[in-house]
């Protein structure tokens, strides 16, 4: 065989292995949609998303309260992770010195090794017991739920902006300084506004990683079918509902909960596509 | 308040906010291990539970972490490596690479639930495998494929472009370039992003569930289904069947994500060292 003859063929093969991912993705898109959209078209796109009955035993299957409960706790788990996030990723990109940083990046880095299962058990032993015996309700809420995931999603909103806040010039800096600006004030007023962008698609991330997350949700939670009006309340995701309920349902129930899966997809997608727009707005 | 007394207050702010984190790390350590430590023996590690779990070890459930692990990895390093090679080597940027980076972003993006139910109806269900192994590994293979082709590109773009210019020089082809030189120079990342998808399969929950199944027997095959460790540990955990050997299992999950980090580290560090020599 010719080298050239050969090495195109490598090159193919190639090609082929780098689109696995865009094919399993590809894959993926549409077994989740073949399986869910059927109960979605049958029961309505609006009385799907938003009704609020879900009895699969009397195959009604509308999942507002989950939507709204996805959404409360992501917002709880935001409100928990963005400012302790931002202050982390500040500290360690512009005042941590060398060493410091050797140690606590990382550090912050194995938060997201930590299996979700074993934060969900944390959360059900010590932090619901903690929130049921000194802030009321049972326990089992949106509090919890937005704690524990703010914690979970901190390392992927900390280590992104930490990233884009590197990636901001030095003269930034050093115009600000030679301005006669504090340290501080060159962070707040240069480095941050100029790493707006990076900062922002770490947040929309952490949003989606917060929407998507499951196990630890599903312990926490309470899972109770109900649109949270407090805190204290009890709440299911969309995660929740599907994981809770997969081992068990069968029929029209299961293709119920791909249906939900398919809600908790167009999401995310949403979400990653802003979020890689965003980035790449801001490499141009 | 003037600009001094300002920056002090910010800066003693964003310290603590850094300590706390590193204090909660600690705090989750520190608790697993306190409360498993005292039933994490020999036996618990190499028994087989009895009694659902109440009575006995671990043993089949290490046995299927470590088959799943190995299984995934060994299943995308190829499509990893390989579409990190096409993506450096093979190509210049344009329409092709900017699908694949758009796939490999978005595939990162999924939630581990979405992989569990697209497992479940595919390999499950449509292509009749049933809760195994392999059904739970072509799973989780996909979901550690971005992490393997991020690491591998970025191994091997380190590597610098004048080795690539002497082997071109002494005629070799593009294929022998890469294979000869270039992967070999690129092993410590690739490893990286081998270990890191390893840890993603052994703490995985949600997508190995309803892929690989809950057998708590050991697997013989890669056709049974096997019950992974973080698996065993929520099952024991929500039926509240023993907290002590949930707090167990928990631990000897903690430890091997642990050691995992540990090496990527020092093999990420020798990278950034090797970068800057």
């Amino acid at each position: 065989m010719k080298i050239a003859d050969k090495e195109r063929i490598i090159s193919n093969i190639l090609l082929l292995t780098a689109l696995s991912s865009i094919g399993a993705l590809a894959l993926i898109t549409v077994f989740i949609f073949v399986e869910g959209l059927p109960v979605i078209l049958k029961t309505g796109i609006f009385d799907f998303i938003f009704g609020m009955k879900w009895k699969p035993a009397k195959g009604i299957f509308s999942i507002f309260p989950m939507i709204a409960g996805s959404f409360a706790v992501m917002a709880g788990a935001m409100m928990v992770s963005v400012p302790f996030a931002l202050c982390c990723s500040i500290y360690l990109a512009e005042f941590a010195g060398d060493t410091a940083r050797k140690f606590i990046k990382p550090a912050i880095e194995l938060l997201a090794g930590i299996p979700s299962v074993v934060y969900g058990f944390i959360g059900v032993t010590v932090l619901v017991p903690f929130v049921k015996n000194y802030i009321g309700g049972n326990g089992f809420s949106v509090l919890s739920c937005s704690l524990v995931l703010g914690v979970m999603v901190l390392p992927t909103i900390t280590s992104i902006s930490f990233d884009a806040l590197r990636a901001v010039p030095a003269s930034y800096r050093e115009g600000a300084l030679a301005l006669g600006a504090t340290r501080w004030q060159a962070v707040k007023m240069a480095v941050v506004p100029a790493a707006g962008s990076g900062i922002i698609a770490a947040v929309i991330l952490g949003m989606g990683r917060a929407i998507g997350e499951t196990m630890a949700v599903i312990m926490i939670a309470g899972n109770s079918l109900i649109i949270p009006l407090s805190p204290l309340d009890p709440v299911r995701t969309l995660t929740s509902n599907i994981a809770l309920e997969m081992g068990y349902a069968s029929g029209a129930h299961r293709q119920a909960l791909f249906a939900t899966g398919v809600v908790l997809f167009i999401i995310i997608m949403g979400l990653n596509v802003l979020a890689t727009r965003i980035i790449n707005r801001a490499v141009k | 308040m003037n600009a001094r007394a300002e920056e002090k207050l910010a800066v003693n702010i964003l310290r603590f906010s850094a300590s706390a984190a590193i204090a909660i790390l600690l705090f989750i350590i520190a608790y697993v291990t306190y409360k498993g430590a005292g039933s994490l023996t020999l036996e618990f590690i190499f028994d087989a539970p009895r009694d659902m779990g109440r009575e006995g070890g671990i043993f089949p459930a290490i046995l299927s972490t470590l088959y799943l692990a190995a299984l995934s990895t060994l299943i995308a390093t190829p499509l990893g490596v390989g579409t990190a090679i096409y993506l450096t080597e093979y190509t210049t940027e344009g329409l092709t690479t900017k699908i694949v980076r758009f796939g490999s972003d978005c595939l990162a993006g999924v939630p581990s639930i979405i992989f569990g139910l697209f497992g479940f109806v595919l390999f499950v269900i449509y292509l009749k495998l049933g809760w195994c192994l392999l059904s739970g590994a072509l799973t989780m293979s996909f979901m550690i494929l971005p992490t393997i082709i991020r690491t591998s590109e970025e191994a091997i773009k380190s590597v610098p472009y004048e080795l690539r210019e002497a082997s071109f020089s002494l005629g070799a082809t593009r294929w022998q370039t890469v294979t000869k030189i270039v992967l070999p120079e690129a092993v410590p990342g690739i490893v990286t992003g081998v270990i890191l998808g390893v840890g993603r399969a052994i703490s995985e929950t949600a997508a190995v569930i309803f892929t690989a199944g809950s057998a708590l027997t050991a697997p013989e095959s890669i056709l049974e289904s096997g019950r992974t460790l973080a698996v065993h540990f929520y099952i024991m955990a929500r039926e509240g069947i023993s907290m002590d050997k949930a707090f167990a299992t928990a631990l000897v999950l903690i430890i091997f994500i642990l050691i995992i980090n540990v090496i990527t580290y020092t093999l990420m560090n020798k990278l950034i060292a090797r970068k800057k020599a």
